[in-house]
């Protein structure tokens, strides 16, 4: 088997039996890059040099004994959002195309510690806003499985890369279902945990009350080691929690025997592409069939979600774009005429459309006179979604449904019209507004040949049940080969 | 109510938003704008009478921890971020006369 199908679990075992090393998976995968980026274009930074040395470093602690853990000489990508000490990050932005962080985030911190080995910076949706990665100021990022259709977004890179075997795990970021979502478009595993369990310090933030970091990985037992380590209590992130359940691993148990699971008639209706349903209702079947209670409910609320996201998102996008600003770091306009249109210069020629889109939105539902009219309403209705939430979870132990409408749509058919865009995160973004973990794992493909996406969805802290319904699952399912298996 | 979206408040958002849009930019967030008020009015059907806003999932108050310095004098590597820097400083535009 070549190495770079294996997953990243199987990688690390192989190395740590000496089978073969870090510095050999970390070539493999740089020569795959090297092979694909052409053709996909999933990073925005590749280093090649600096990961050779930390392979090199990772290698010989393992041989040393001092890296033992489930990862340790596994090559990552990281979605350019997240800090990276000396590693240009721009979040796929203008304004940020030259920034080169002085520290690495609490989760890239944690992979490090776990051994990983970072080859580079993925592609993204300009600070996360977007769901196809086609909003990136560095060009579009293509599908693997069809590289006229979109990877999804916003971490599309991300799932790309794993989908391409441009790495063996990746991380990713969630706000309205940005990991998920790519995932399910990529045929790969992609979780976001609950609110809290990962530190956002360091992730570049969009919509601080419901950004999230987590995995995207080639199948749930990768899915399950990665969040084990990137999950933490970090001092530095004051809305990151303490949580003693974090051996994630160990939900990886093939039953579902009396499980209870939940599927909302709300997400199945109008707009539901068939193929995409059929899919979904046969994972539910299998799941059925080894021993889980399915009921069918109504979760209700689910069209409202949308526009309490936008609002919310864009309110707190425009406070935290702020910061960008054309002095401390990033793009600074060449001419300008005082502090004020130093600013506005530098902003407006640094921002994409769809970002400046958001700020003004999200400045306008701030702004005095509106601000109770749409901002604290959306809050309001926020709390009405997360009791829909409370009540679905007080009879399931978890929601299952589709992750996005359709399969992955055609480069440049979405951009075009924003709020058909917007539709496209139905399923996903309600389990940002009240916290939840989901997980999306691929359950089949559509006459294309473009995977379809399966999206469990737990309660608060329940990350276990999820992944053993996702492992159960998987295990009934079989293996799902990767996009670019053909070419390794 | 997208009618409430008139030249005037785009002049406005683009000074909250410290943003300069070109002519045209400002007739397209116009309209971009209008439509997403239209569309996020839906939440006007629901009754909220009563409900508590909920700015965060979980009951987190105020976090406090000592404030003691626990990173290094990076000075040099945050300056060398700087679009312009001098003597150690940020260099930004006269603010006042």
């Amino acid at each position: 088997m070549s190495l770079l199908e294996m997953t990243a679990v199987e990688l690390a075992a192989a190395i740590k039996e000496g089978k073969t090393t870090a510095v050999e998976a970390a070539k493999e995968a740089l020569a795959q890059i090297e092979a694909k980026e052409d053709l996909y274009h999933c990073y925005v930074t590749i280093d090649k040099e600096g990961a050779l040395a930390q392979a090199e470093a990772v290698q010989a602690k393992i041989e040393a004994g001092e890296l033992t853990g489930t990862l340790a000489g596994v090559p990552v990508a990281i979605k350019d959002n997240l800090c990276t000490e000396g590693l240009l990050t721009t979040c796929s932005s203008k304004i940020l195309s030259n920034f080169i962080p002085t520290y690495s985030a609490e989760a890239v911190l944690n992979l490090q510690k776990a051994g990983a080995v970072i080859l580079g910076k993925t592609n993204m949706d300009e600070f996360a806003m977007g769901s196809t990665t086609e909003t990136s100021a560095f060009g579009a990022t293509c599908n693997p499985w069809n590289p006229g259709h979109v990877p999804g977004g916003s971490s599309g890179g991300s799932a790309a890369a794993v989908a391409a075997g441009e790495c063996f795990y990746a991380l990713g970021s969630d706000t309205g279902g940005s990991i998920r979502q790519p995932a399910s478009f990529c045929g790969v595993v992609g979780m976001k945990p609950t609110y809290g369990t990962v530190s956002r310090y360091g992730l570049i933030a969009y919509g601080s009350s419901l950004d999230q970091i987590g995995p995207l990985a080639k199948d749930v037992t990768d899915c399950a080691a990665i969040l084990e380590a990137i999950a933490s209590h970090d001092e530095k992130d004051s809305t990151s929690i303490k949580r003693q359940d974090t051996d994630f691993t160990a939900a990886l148990v093939d039953d579902v025997k009396g499980m209870k699971i939940g599927v909302p008639n709300d997400y199945f209706g109008e707009g539901l592409d068939p193929e995409v349903k059929d899919a979904v209702l046969q994972a539910v079947k299998v799941l059925e069939e080894k021993g889980a209670v399915v009921e069918r409910f109504d979760l209700s609320l689910v069209d409202y979600a949308i526009p309490t996201y936008y609002t919310i998102a864009a309110a707190e996008a425009s406070s935290n774009l702020e910061r960008f600003d054309g002095i401390k770091y990033g793009y600074r306009t060449k001419e300008y005429s005082g502090l004020h249109n130093l600013y506005k210069k530098s902003r407006s020629e640094g921002f994409g459309e769809e970002v400046k889109r958001r700020i003004m939105l999200g400045s306008f539902v701030l702004s005095s006179g509106y601000y109770d009219a749409y901002y604290l309403k959306a809050l309001k209705v926020k709390a009405l979604i997360k009791k829909a939430f409370d009540e679905a979870f007080a009879n399931y132990d978890l929601i299952l449904g589709p992750v996005a409408p359709t399969t992955a749509p055609k480069l440049g058919a979405s951009l075009a019209d924003p709020i058909k865009m917007y539709l496209g995160d139905i399923y996903t973004i309600a389990v940002n507004l009240a916290g939840l973990p989901g997980i999306s794992l691929p359950c089949g493909k559509d006459k294309n040949g473009l995977p379809i996406g399966l999206q469990m969805i737990g309660d608060c802290f329940q990350e276990k049940k999820l992944l053993q319904a996702a492992y159960t699952y998987e295990k009934a399912r079989g293996t799902f080969s990767m996009a670019g298996k053909e070419a390794i | 109510m997208a009618n409430i979206i008139n030249d005037e408040t785009i002049e406005y958002v683009g000074i909250l938003a410290k943003l300069e849009l070109s002519e045209e930019e400002k007739e397209q967030a116009k309209k971009d704008m209008g439509r997403m008020l239209d569309y996020i009015d839906k939440l006007g059907e629901l009754n909220t009478d009563g409900v508590e806003p909920m700015s965060h999932v979980f009951p987190v108050q105020n976090v406090f921890r000592e404030d003691i310095v626990s990173n290094s004098d990076i000075r040099e590597e945050l300056l060398s971020n700087a679009p312009e820097q001098k003597d150690g400083m940020f260099v930004v535009p006269k603010t006042f006369e």
